[in-house]
């Protein structure tokens, strides 16, 4: 027994260190970006100071972080409410019908995966200049109708969960196909597209790439694009860049604190299925 | 079966979206991608066809072998310690005595959630040689005199960016591990502790061979992503590849080709380079996979 306490007093331990080292860099972001740069360059520092607000407003002088932040909310709100919906007709499609080449198709669409995302990116750009929608959201929002996780996920839940008879009974009651899909179908995917839901947003969250290259307008600007160009804007202003790291960080972190459960459940759930 | 009405049209109306969208943004700059690859381009004036010219240079061009190389090194440096250490957590948090599971999880999981770019400037300050975080810490705590300038030494580099992927993406992995360690039946363990086993017995006879499935999963899929490694060097480099270029990627290497040299058609051949590498070594996993079976 007493080796047993042993053994769990260091199995604690070692989750609490590896929590410590997750959460220490974060901590020091806030912390940091509450002083001066003086103290800053000099100090090792662990509690918060007073600098916030000047830190800040030489940040908002000339990065507006918000708008950032507010452009990056529109473009993955508007790409995953189109991947999710796009993907559940398309899984429905694979799962409730039968038609030539289907397997085909399927397979075709799974091998999609395979494909590393920059292949196509120098093609990507250039097709996106002669349809004139360079420096626009378009390029951003539309590529993400397609997504070959995303139907693969929904298609094993409605070939697991949606019984064909609802189709048929749709079908007696009058409805048309697509009526059944709207009105039947999907009210029943709820759960998986809120799944799946998460996983576009995150992905869709982080893109990097291509608003970096498809977008000029500092106004239009996506937030992981600004805080990667902190560095150079502001050379040796460690506050102001800390500042900006902590409008990054820190709406993720609230929303991420009231819904840990519901995402975490999710992730596992598209973890098992994936 | 009841339907006799032949429903198939609308089987391809409901998939279409897919392979519309797909057709449109993915295969047809792929396709338009290798057709730039054989030409010389400046991006201003029509591509001239060229042949496999691009191609002839890639294959001689010492700094794509590098970024090979850098690619892999930064890749296996990050990879490694992830899957060991997210297995260990797994196999902690599996057990009934710990509480919290819910929290622990959540912590380790949240890095996932911020952009790689984010977690690359708050590395990168606290890196700096003369005013990071952790030099200061180092130097307090007494483990070294003088502060280390981090990011002169190539290996030093490659380990910090190494570190950024593995902080981000242990939560992740972990989480698929518990996951798979949940769907083995507690009934196995039940019979192995009536049977005499020890703990360290049943992890290495029972969990470990059942988790094997999910272990190599998630080691072929992260040969995808840990390939196309882009933003961390990007930003720890931050403009200037590392010492020695040794933080050059692959697809930084073609970022820059591309997209900071304006030479759009070598672009296109590294970028149909980089992919012929990533098939490699998918194929080179996965077949190291079924060899072992």
């Amino acid at each position: 027994m007493k080796g047993n306490i042993f053994v769990r007093t260091i199995c604690y331990l070692f989750l609490i260190a590896v929590a410590i080292t997750c959460l220490l860099p974060f901590y020091s972001m806030i912390i940091t970006s509450t002083h001066n740069n003086t103290d800053i360059a000099q100090k090792l520092l662990l509690a918060p100071g007073d600098q916030l607000a000047a830190n800040y407003e030489r940040l908002m002088h000339s990065v507006n972080i918000w708008r950032g932040l507010w452009n990056t909310a529109f473009v993955t709100v508007a790409a995953t409410a189109l991947n999710v919906y796009a993907s559940a007709m398309v899984g429905y499609g694979f799962s409730k019908y039968n038609f030539r080449f289907k397997n085909v198709l399927f397979i075709g669409l799974l091998a999609t995966m395979m494909i590393p995302g920059q292949l196509g990116i120098i093609g990507f750009y250039k097709l996106m200049e002669s349809f004139h929608m360079l420096n626009t959201y378009w390029p951003l929002i539309l590529p993400s109708i397609s997504s070959a996780f995303g139907v693969f996920m929904i298609r094993q839940f409605v070939d697991s969960s949606v019984p064909t008879e609802i189709l048929e009974s749709g079908r007696v009651d009058g409805y048309g196909e697509v009526q059944i899909f709207h009105r039947i179908i999907l009210p029943l995917m709820t759960p998986v597209l809120a799944t799946y839901a998460i996983f576009s947003f995150i992905g869709k969250w982080n893109d990097f790439l291509t608003p970096m290259i498809i977008l000029f307008d500092n106004n239009k600007q996506t937030l992981p694009v600004m805080i990667a160009s902190l560095r150079s804007a502001f050379v040796s202003d460690f506050g102001a860049q800390y500042v900006g790291l902590v409008v990054s960080v820190v709406p993720i972190l609230v929303f991420f604190s009231a819904m840990s459960k519901r995402i975490i459940s999710g992730v596992s759930a598209g973890a098992v299925k994936g | 079966m009841k339907s006799k009405v032949n429903k198939s049209a609308y089987g391809y109306l409901f998939i279409s979206p897919f392979f519309i969208a797909y057709a449109l943004f993915g295969l047809v700059p792929i396709l338009y991608t290798l057709y730039l690859s054989l030409t010389k381009w400046d991006g201003f004036s029509d591509p001239v066809y060229v042949g496999l010219a691009n191609y002839e240079r890639l294959v001689h061009d010492s700094f794509f072998w590098q970024t090979i190389s850098n690619t892999l090194i930064i890749w296996i440096m990050s990879i490694v310690p992830q899957l060991i250490l997210a297995l260990l957590l797994a196999l902690i948090l599996h057990e009934k005595f710990v509480k919290g599971k819910h929290f622990f999880r959540a912590v380790y999981y949240f890095p996932n959630l911020i952009s790689t770019v984010t977690l690359g400037v708050i590395f990168s300050l606290m890196f700096d040689w003369q005013t990071g975080s952790i030099n200061k810490l180092l130097i307090n705590i007494g483990l070294i005199q003088d502060p280390i300038n981090w990011f002169n030494s190539p290996w030093w580099t490659r380990a910090i960016i190494a570190s950024i992927t593995m902080w981000q993406y242990f939560g992740f992995n972990l989480i698929v591990f518990v996951a798979g360690l949940q769907s083995i039946s507690s009934e196995v363990f039940e019979a192995a502790e009536v049977d005499g086993a020890t703990k360290t017995q049943m992890v290495f006879k029972i969990t470990l061979p059942l988790l094997r499935p999910v272990f190599v999963f998630t080691f072929i899929t992260s040969v995808i992503g840990g390939l196309q490694l882009f933003e961390g060097p990007l930003v720890i480099g931050n403009g200037g590849d590392g010492p020695g270029n040794s933080a050059r990627t692959m697809i930084l290497y073609l970022y820059e080709t591309s997209f900071k040299a304006f030479d759009y058609s070598y672009g296109a051949a590294i970028a149909y380079g980089v992919f012929i590498v990533i098939m490699i070594f998918t194929a080179i996993t996965a077949r190291a996979y079924r060899l072992k079976d």
